[in-house]
């Protein structure tokens, strides 16, 4: 009955969204593609963070990288989209198929400090190789694609969030049946107890390795829509700036849920608007926010929320 | 085929030898009880029959593989379970997840990802009926970080049968029980089934004795007694 009543909620939070933000602003319509690409990609993360318990500080690399590849070979090699589609998502599975090789013999703090390291390399390597990435002043121009079989423009802001919203249902359904499955469950033994997993008979290594090459599947797939909303890509994309932005979303909405980290993104993105119409400091803000979280409700604004909620409900009964 | 052969195991660390060439040989469907002061090697002698524990020299054949060099899982995929001294479950998971955990980790779905674990009725099913069939079907929906220390140990040593294991290494199962749990906790391994074979460390003789067919006293990393317990 409540898995019920949740499926009918989220139907019928994305018929709202379907119906309501085509009619917004145009800036409107792209701040809320923006917090489903970000959703996709703090959901990603929380694969890793959440379910494994695998702290990244280095997930903007997978998300920086597909969206460089996304614009270099558009932009430097024309290949054409479909050609290089599956291309763009794999540069993000294969840095992250090598970063982990070397990331995964660390645990926890030590693999966050490894994972940013690797992230510091691809973002320096952005900076410097001029030729191909365009160096600090990144790679603009790029143009939205048609997709013959898609009903929308993709060159109207409407196009793309509907393109967007698609990929995200996608995403979050994939999402879903993957924290379900023996995989999921097994993602969260190993958070739990390695030790125990592997007694009971699981390569505890080979799990962290395929949830970290699912991560990176997510975080390219988000890199891409990203670099598709604003036709460019800059060094900051695969910056320590963006790793910690997302870390703080899953943080702020609830590592370890699906619907913890779109909350988180949505939280960012809505305060990242908010804010920055007062000041240029909304990141200061942001992290006097992320404080207050981490001291009061530690697990997540979604957890403290529904905590408050079913104790009133049973008030009430 | 004797389900655990071990042969002049040897570990130390640093400068502590805490085994010193143990052997041991336990016969199928015996209930092998060993003995000694904190300090002796007997949970270091599971750590390393179980490859938590490098070795410094000797063998271990388990259920006629030899797996010495084998790694922790792949011992386990032969039919080795163990539980720990201190309590090592998944305390934020419900219980019915951790036996699902368990239940899955030596099925042919264990690596599926593509559908939910529901769909895998059989899994689900058999954790479902093993918290049956071990009184533990009320805490189900419960995390374990909530239920009572007994009723944890008595978790340990159901997920450790999940896997239909042939040979069982319980590590100080009634350590910290009160009498009743104690006797309870006993009558659970007296009550397991014959075809596996059973190591138990015990501190508590009187239960020690009531459970083995044999025991082994360790003393310094060294065997030093064997005998029947009767």
């Amino acid at each position: 009955m409540h898995s019920l009543v949740s499926r009918l909620v989220a139907i019928g939070l994305v018929l709202l969204l379907a119906v309501v933000v085509p009619t917004l602003s145009v800036y409107q319509i792209e701040l809320v593609t923006q917090m489903l690409i970000y959703a996709i990609f703090a959901m990603s993360l929380d694969i890793l963070l959440g379910y494994t318990g695998l702290p990244s500080l280095g997930h903007a690399a997978y998300f920086g990288l597909a969206a460089y590849a996304t614009a270099i070979l558009s932009l430097r090699l024309h290949v054409p989209f479909a050609l290089a589609a599956p291309a763009r998502i794999a540069a993000s599975v294969v840095a992250a198929a090598l970063f982990n090789l070397l990331a995964l013999r660390t645990s926890r703090g030590y693999y966050l400090m490894i994972t940013l390291a690797l992230s510091q390399l691809l973002w320096s390597l952005a900076v410097s190789w001029t030729e191909l990435t365009g160096g600090d002043n990144g790679l603009p121009g790029l143009e939205r694609p048609r997709l013959p079989w898609f009903p929308w423009l993709l060159t109207s802001a409407s196009g793309f969030f509907y393109l967007t919203l698609f990929v995200f249902l996608v995403s979050t359904i994939a999402l879903w049946v993957f924290v379900r499955s023996p995989v999921g469950y097994a993602l969260k033994g190993v958070r739990e107890n390695e030790a125990r997993m592997r007694a009971l008979g699981y390569a505890v290594w080979q799990y962290k390795y395929f949830a970290s090459i699912v991560a990176a599947f997510f975080a390219g797939v988000a890199g891409e829509l990203f670099v598709y909303l604003n036709g460019f890509v800059s060094p900051s994309a695969l910056s320590v700036t963006v790793s910690a932005q997302v870390l703080i979303m899953v943080l702020v909405g609830a590592a370890g849920t699906l619907f913890g980290p779109m909350l988180g993104a949505v939280v960012f993105v809505l305060l990242q608007y908010v804010v920055s119409t007062y000041t240029e400091r909304w990141l200061f803000v942001i992290g006097i926010m992320y404080l207050v979280i981490a001291l009061y409700a530690p697990q997540g604004a979604l957890t403290f929320l529904w905590v408050r909620l079913r104790r009133r409900t049973r008030r009430v009964v | 085929m004797s389900p655990l052969v071990v042969g002049n195991l040897s570990h130390s660390f640093g400068g502590v030898r805490a085994l010193d060439g143990v052997s041991l040989q336990l016969q199928a469907g015996e209930r092998r009880a060993i003995i000694g002061t904190n300090g002796a090697g007997k949970t270091t002698l599971f750590n390393v029959i179980n490859g938590q524990l490098a070795l410094s020299s000797g063998e271990i054949w388990i259920l006629g593989t030899n797996a010495t060099r084998l790694s922790v899982h792949r011992r386990a995929a032969l039919g080795l379970a163990r539980t720990f001294q201190v309590t090592s479950l998944f305390p934020h998971l419900s219980v019915l997840h951790n036996m699902i955990v368990a239940v899955a980790a030596l099925s042919r779905f264990h690596f599926v990802f593509w559908r939910p674990v529901t769909a895998h009725a059989e899994i689900v099913a058999r954790a479902q009926d093993m918290l049956a069939v071990w009184n533990l079907w009320d805490y189900r929906d419960q995390p374990v970080a909530n239920l009572s220390y007994g009723v944890q140990r008595q978790l340990e040593i159901v997920l450790a049968l999940a896997g239909n294991p042939k040979l069982l290494l319980l590590d100080e199962p009634m350590a910290g029980l009160s009498a009743s749990e104690t006797h309870l906790a006993s009558d659970i391994i007296l009550n397991l089934d014959r075809a596996i074979t059973v190591l138990l460390i015990e501190h508590d003789l009187a239960a020690a004795f009531r459970i083995a067919d044999r025991v082994t006293a360790m003393d310094q990393g060294r065997v030093v007694a064997e005998g029947n317990a009767g």
